[in-house]
């Protein structure tokens, strides 16, 4: 995560629905690279073709339920955050998708209250878990993220976890 | 170990793990088995470097399976596989080269890599499939699977347990793949999201190894983190017979808590359909005569397993592909393939009309051998009929069964199998 996990952020609201999928976040005909300067131009290319013209670094994402189903591709994550968004809200995320994003260190925060529309201005603080829609004036919080997890975060991920204990073995 | 009763789900994560699994514990767990496809595989590998690796953690337990965009269809394809190829040949792990491999899932359990009461973590979402054997298997991305082929252990949190109870027997025109688009269409696509969904009844007892495989396979588009079947005979005799190592079959507990129960008469599901765009747009095929569709997939980690294609098989025996229907028939692996060919399936669907190819993902997730154009429509025996999966975002899926498959091939149209067969 680099540090950014406990940051406040703000940006515009890209606003989509339930079940977003990994195959329109990041359609497999593009999976013949991960590299993600490569990635971040085809983002949401399949459900919102004007996302990745139109993105503004520190944008962020708010979706309905279950964002993230289907394919492990971590690539979807990746084209995300390369894409410049900041932050993930969405009323619940798949599994992997989960997984993923905190492994890569692309902020996610699950929601079930969150309500805004496109281009609202939103504002988080990640570390509280609070999320302030400055366009509405409504206020919501996230649910908390499992202590684990935290842990991960605090280390700066997953890949200087394994390092860590890694070298503790060695 | 002893305790409260437990699901499957959770005796297995105990049996594997030092940590108390209790519903919604963080556990950490041993895994029995690792593996990456030619998408994940090579970022995996870059990953596995990152944190320091030198050596996977076993290499009889540790695979790299290329299978998504092989044999390789261009040249970026053609240098992932190269990528995924040398780590594993530098690594002596597990690796096979095109023409003795097939699609991960169809392939794994027939080599007797994967076994019941494992712990099976892969870099592809439909890791799920071995839950059929018994096998608490999951699908997570390249970064996590990087980090156990380094530690030979991930975090699981441990799911709550949706229990399945299939009553009745299923008629012979209805197989795993109905059984299970009628549960996602009854549950809804994040149904099980989080969680392990728990197989029993008259209806499971009564399934083929391979049915229960399709079944497996398509938890996660419930949204599940597993789809476990509690072994029984057949289930013990299939492992048995091909198991590459040892293993310690786990059954749940009786008086074991679900977090729900969600009882079907397999006896009264119908041959049925998923609809565009969702898996849990179920829909009897009888119900959906009217749509006239350009294609049909038959084979997948999902159908394409020696059942399937059987079955396919000989409802195209002696009968024509419709003549404006492409037809592509992929066995997902060759022991299915050298099947195939022995039993006289290649040459009943080669004289329907057919194209059949080598063992490959193919076009279900849009790689290669049938991506469809804008305004296409296609039947598939796969798993997933999100928009733009198998090509253009105009084009569309509709997941059926193999005898569906084979009969909407046969009149170019949805076509419950009883109408034609």
């Amino acid at each position: 995560m680099s540090g950014s996990a406990f940051e406040k952020i703000s940006g515009r609201a890209w606003v989509y629905g339930d079940n977003v999928d990994t195959d329109v976040i990041i359609p497999a005909r593009y999976l013949t690279t991960s590299a993600p300067e490569l990635l971040a131009p085809h983002c949401m290319e399949d459900i919102d073709p004007a996302f990745a013209g139109g993105v503004r670094p520190g944008d962020i994402i708010v979706a309905g339920g279950n964002f993230g189903c289907g394919s492990s591709r971590e690539h979807a994550p990746i084209a995300i955050k390369a894409s410049g968004v900041s932050c993930v809200i969405a009323m619940s995320f798949a599994r992997i998708f989960f997984r993923n994003a905190i492994n890569i260190g692309l902020p996610i925060l699950e929601c079930p209250e969150i309500a805004a529309a496109k281009g609202d201005e939103i504002e988080v603080d990640l570390k509280m878990g609070i999320i302030r829609n400055n366009t509405s004036g409504r206020d919501f919080s996230s649910n908390p993220i499992p202590e684990f997890l935290q842990s991960l975060f605090t280390v700066g991920g997953l890949v200087p976890y394994v390092r860590e204990r890694l070298g503790a073995q060695s | 170990m002893s305790g409260s009763p437990k699901t499957l789900a959770e005796a297995i994560i105990a049996a594997h793990s030092n940590d108390n699994a209790v519903p919604g514990a963080i556990c950490q767990v041993r895994v029995d088995f690792a593996f990456a496809n030619d998408i994940t595989g090579p970022p995996a590998a870059q990953e596995f470097k990152k944190m320091g690796g030198a050596r996977v953690f076993d290499r009889e337990r540790c695979a790299m399976i290329l299978d998504h965009f092989t044999p390789n269809k261009d040249i970026a394809s053609a240098v992932q596989s190269k990528q995924g190829r040398e780590f594993a040949r530098d690594q002596g792990m597990l690796f096979w080269e095109v023409g003795r491999v097939g699609v991960e899932h169809a392939f794994l359990p027939e080599q007797g890599l994967v076994l019941p009461g494992d712990i099976v973590i892969g870099a592809d979402s439909h890791t799920c499939t071995y839950g059929a054997l018994g096998a608490l298997a999951t699908g997570v991305g390249q970064t996590d699977l990087a980090a156990v082929w380094a530690l030979g252990e991930t975090w699981l949190r441990v799911p709550e347990t949706i229990k399945v109870v299939y009553g009745g027997v299923p008629s012979k025109w209805v197989g795993g793949k109905d059984l299970i688009i009628s549960l996602i269409g009854r549950i809804g696509v994040e149904g099980a999201r989080y969680k392990s969904l728990e197989f029993h009844g008259s209806g499971i007892a009564a399934l083929s190894m391979d049915d229960r495989f399709t079944m497996a396979n398509m938890a996660i588009e419930a949204g599940g983190k597993c789809g476990l079947f509690p072994p029984d005979a057949k289930t013990l005799e299939y492992a048995e017979s091909r198991k590459a190592r040892d293993f310690t079959a786990l059954y749940p507990d009786d008086g074991a808590g679900y977090s729900s129960v969600v009882e079907l008469d397999a006896g009264l599901i119908e041959p049925t359909v998923a609809l565009p765009h969702l898996p849990g747009n179920a829909k009897p095929a009888k119900e959906c005569s009217d749509i006239v569709i350009d294609q049909v997939f038959i084979g997948s980690c999902t159908n394409g397993r020696s059942r399937d294609i059987g079955l396919a098989a000989e409802a195209l025996r002696g009968k024509r592909v419709h003549d404006r229907v492409r037809l592509m028939v992929i066995p997902a692996s060759y022991e299915v393939y050298h099947e195939a060919l022995d039993k006289g399936w290649i040459k009943i669907f080669t004289e329907a009309g057919a194209s059949v190819c080598t063992p490959t993902c193919g076009p279900c997730m849009g790689g290669h051998l049938g991506i469809l154009a804008e305004g296409e429509r296609c039947v598939s025996t796969s798993n997933r009929n999100f928009v733009g999966r198998m090509g253009h975002t105009k084009s569309e899926i509709i997941l059926a069964g193999p005898l569906v498959a084979a009969a909407s091939a046969l009149t170019g149209r949805v076509t419950d199998p009883r109408e034609v067969l």
